[in-house]
């Protein structure tokens, strides 16, 4: 089964399914999904154009390829639900209606960044749109899911909390104790693997005991063995509104594995020449994007409609771009900043 | 006014916080039906039900996890850690995680939360179940450490950690459990940040914490029979750390002693040592003497942990030969 590194096997994504077309979806939640999908990639495109212009600060792990899990998720969260997502969550801030201008900000290091310059790409956080933060050391952020979880159970309300996490996450002891602690306790959690097949560099089969890295560890904690097609938007809609209404309901956890592919590499340093390039190109037909668009024409959508959601949030991606890059660099004073409560750095009394 | 023991003090601190906040809660291994291994937390379950003081699985991360996930959305978790040796599975979610959510989000996150831990040496536990730890967590921009040294003061700053809008790490010696004081009845609210000198003296300044502090007290008494005054300082927080107390004294006595139980190197005494050299360093009339556990994992057996850990007869010996 093991093959020596950048010599195995293509992994090739399942067929479309057409029969989706005439899934429960009303027009305007697919509109804003295609609309979610387009900003994740146009923001994360014009990202990595900074990125290469040298104006990106940092690292930077792009989402593009899989961003119709999290525009699936965006289009059905309550603003008053909680989002938890990795290193790679430009994707997840935007879907929870995070300003483009902010991430742009926070890419770029300016003070205007939805974190003040003090974050950076890794941990995007908007509070005030649900998203409770990118957690950049693997494993820790479904544990914390679990509590703004519970919190809500606690408290009474029918809120969900959603932890977006990759195949890799899979393998760490935080993910098996997050797990069997929402199962215990019945946690409106839901946590969605998204399988990209690829651990960093490492392909995710070559390091795992079993072939879906989440679905086949499902059983071990009472849950159901759940793998949805992540390249389309309308299968990762309806499984992922299954997963919350039952989270609101009562009804305890959902661990999702959502099946997609990252079109670049693991992080911006990396070319991901690992990937045989058979296995790239067949995942780059299946992009989750054009396929959307052929859908929607399919539904009756007018192409000049789509064409007017493309331009608009082209439009939206440039002004955001351009402002950031026009912002101001944070002031030193900030760095002594939010550490304690009191707003301040002071540790002696 | 009541005689209590510290381990009483935990129970009567959580409950008379849970009493006061209905957003306060309970959760780690044991902590519900068995009251806790060191029996820390009997009676809450019957007090306080099952919705807010409530067992786990052997999980630190996910306890901790859930603690800082709660606090985010508005409660006021109280986590145990059995052993706070045990911080070392679960240390990325306090320092990556806990400690630095609210600067890294540049104010988004408040993480008001407690973990308490069972810290220290003198049970015979070995080298995992007895480590003094709180000099880990002193280095962790982000986090306030609090280590009572006596009942009343478990309760007060205890009171004092659950109602502080940042994460508390609260270490209880596990050593001290059994010890009993007289506590004032009513609520008791204390200040974090705050040393108190538990014995005025004139020739030397004495600083401990947690358990250091009775056999500070205990050395002092005999320092005392040979004509040497000693001022004890229970520093009761690291962070924040009272320096103001600290260096008035120094000013007063001209000589400073740490009494540390955490291993030697950079043990929370570096830091006081070295903020004293800086700014009382001409109130000085000798150097500083830091009297710590050597640099070595605690061995088990009686005759050996009690030659590792300060004793009183160590405490005594060395301030007198500082003296000299």
């Amino acid at each position: 089964m093991t093959q020596p590194y950048g010599k195995h096997d293509a992994i090739l994504p399942p067929p479309p399914d057409e029969a989706l077309d005439g899934a429960p979806i009303p027009v305007e939640t697919r509109l804003r999904m295609y609309e979610l999908q387009q900003e994740i990639r146009q923001v994360e495109t014009e990202l990595h154009r900074l990125f290469l212009m040298g104006l990106v600060q940092g690292t930077s792990h792009l989402y593009t390829g899989m961003e119709a899990t999290a525009s699936a998720f965006g289009a059905l969260l309550r603003p008053d639900d909680y989002s938890f997502a990795t290193y790679r969550g430009h994707g997840h801030t935007l879907a929870r209606g995070a300003s483009m201008e902010a991430v742009f900000g926070e890419m770029l290091g300016r003070s205007t960044g939805l974190l003040g310059g003090k974050g950076g790409s890794m941990h995007l956080t908007s509070v005030e749109h649900g998203m409770l933060g990118s957690y950049a050391i693997i494993g820790a952020h479904l544990c914390i899911a679990n509590g703004a979880a519970w919190s809500a159970k606690y408290r009474g309300t029918d809120q969900v909390a959603v932890a977006f996490f990759g195949d890799g996450t899979t393998n760490i002891g935080a993910f098996h104790e997050a797990l069997n602690f929402a199962a215990v306790y019945d946690l409106p959690t839901i946590f969605v693997c998204e399988n990209n097949l690829y651990m960093e560099y490492t392909p995710i089969g070559q390091i795992t005991a079993v072939e879906h890295p989440a679905a086949d560890r499902a059983s071990a904690y009472g849950l159901e063995p759940i793998v949805v097609d992540g390249n389309d938007a309308d299968a990762v809609y309806l499984t992922a509104k299954a997963a919350i209404d039952k989270a609101r309901s009562g009804g305890g956890p959902t661990l999702i594995e959502s099946l997609t592919y990252r079109h670049g590499g693991h992080s911006r340093a990396d070319p991901g020449t690992y990937r045989p390039s058979e296995e790239i190109e067949a995942w780059k037909d299946r992009d989750p994007i054009p396929l959307y668009h052929q859908r929607l024409l399919r539904l009756g959508i007018e192409e000049s409609t789509l064409t007017g959601i493309e331009t608009d949030v082209a439009r939206r991606v440039t002004d955001a771009a351009e402002d950031a890059k026009a912002a101001p660099r944070p002031d030193e004073s900030v760095i002594f900043t939010n550490v304690y409560a009191d707003g301040g750095a002071q540790w002696r009394s | 006014m009541a005689e209590l023991s510290y381990r009483e003090a935990v129970a009567r601190g959580i409950a008379q916080e849970m009493e006061h906040d209905d957003r306060v809660f309970l959760i780690g291994e044991d902590v519900a039906g068995a009251g806790g291994v060191f029996k820390a937390t009997v009676g809450l379950l019957d007090q306080f039900g099952p919705r807010r003081v409530v067992d786990t699985p052997i999980s630190e991360q996910a306890i901790l996890g859930a603690a800082m996930g709660a606090a985010m959305t508005g409660l006021r978790p109280i986590a145990e850690i059995m052993f706070s040796d045990f911080f070392a599975v679960c240390w990325d979610i306090v320092v990556n995680e806990i400690a630095k959510a609210r600067y890294m989000t540049d104010g988004q996150v408040d993480v008001p939360l407690v973990i308490r831990s069972a810290n220290g040496g003198g049970a015979r536990f070995g080298a995992q179940h007895s480590q003094s730890v709180e000099n880990w967590a002193m280095a962790v921009p982000g986090l306030k450490v609090v280590a009572p040294s006596t009942p009343a003061d478990v309760i007060g700053l205890l009171a004092a950690s659950v109602r502080d809008p940042d994460p508390v790490l609260f270490f209880e010696h596990k050593t001290l459990y059994s010890t009993k004081a007289d506590v004032p009845d009513g609520e008791i609210v204390d200040t974090l940040g705050t040393a108190k000198i538990v014995r005025e003296g004139a020739d030397v300044t004495i600083v401990a914490l947690a358990m250091m502090v009775p056999r500070a007290l205990e050395a002092a008494e005999r320092l005392a029979e040979d004509g040497i005054d000693a001022e004890v300082i229970d520093l009761r927080s690291l962070i924040p750390l009272d320096t103001a107390t600290v260096l008035s004294s120094v000013e007063k006595t001209s000589r400073l002693f740490t009494v540390e139980e955490n291993p030697r190197v950079l043990g929370w005494g570096a830091e006081v040592a070295s903020i004293v050299a800086d700014e009382a360093f001409w109130h000085l009339d000798a150097p500083i003497v830091r009297i710590t556990t050597p640099h070595v994992p605690l061995p088990s057996s009686a005759a050996l942990e009690d030659q590792t850990i300060p004793s009183v007869d160590r405490i005594v010996a060395e301030i007198e030969k500082g003296l000299v």
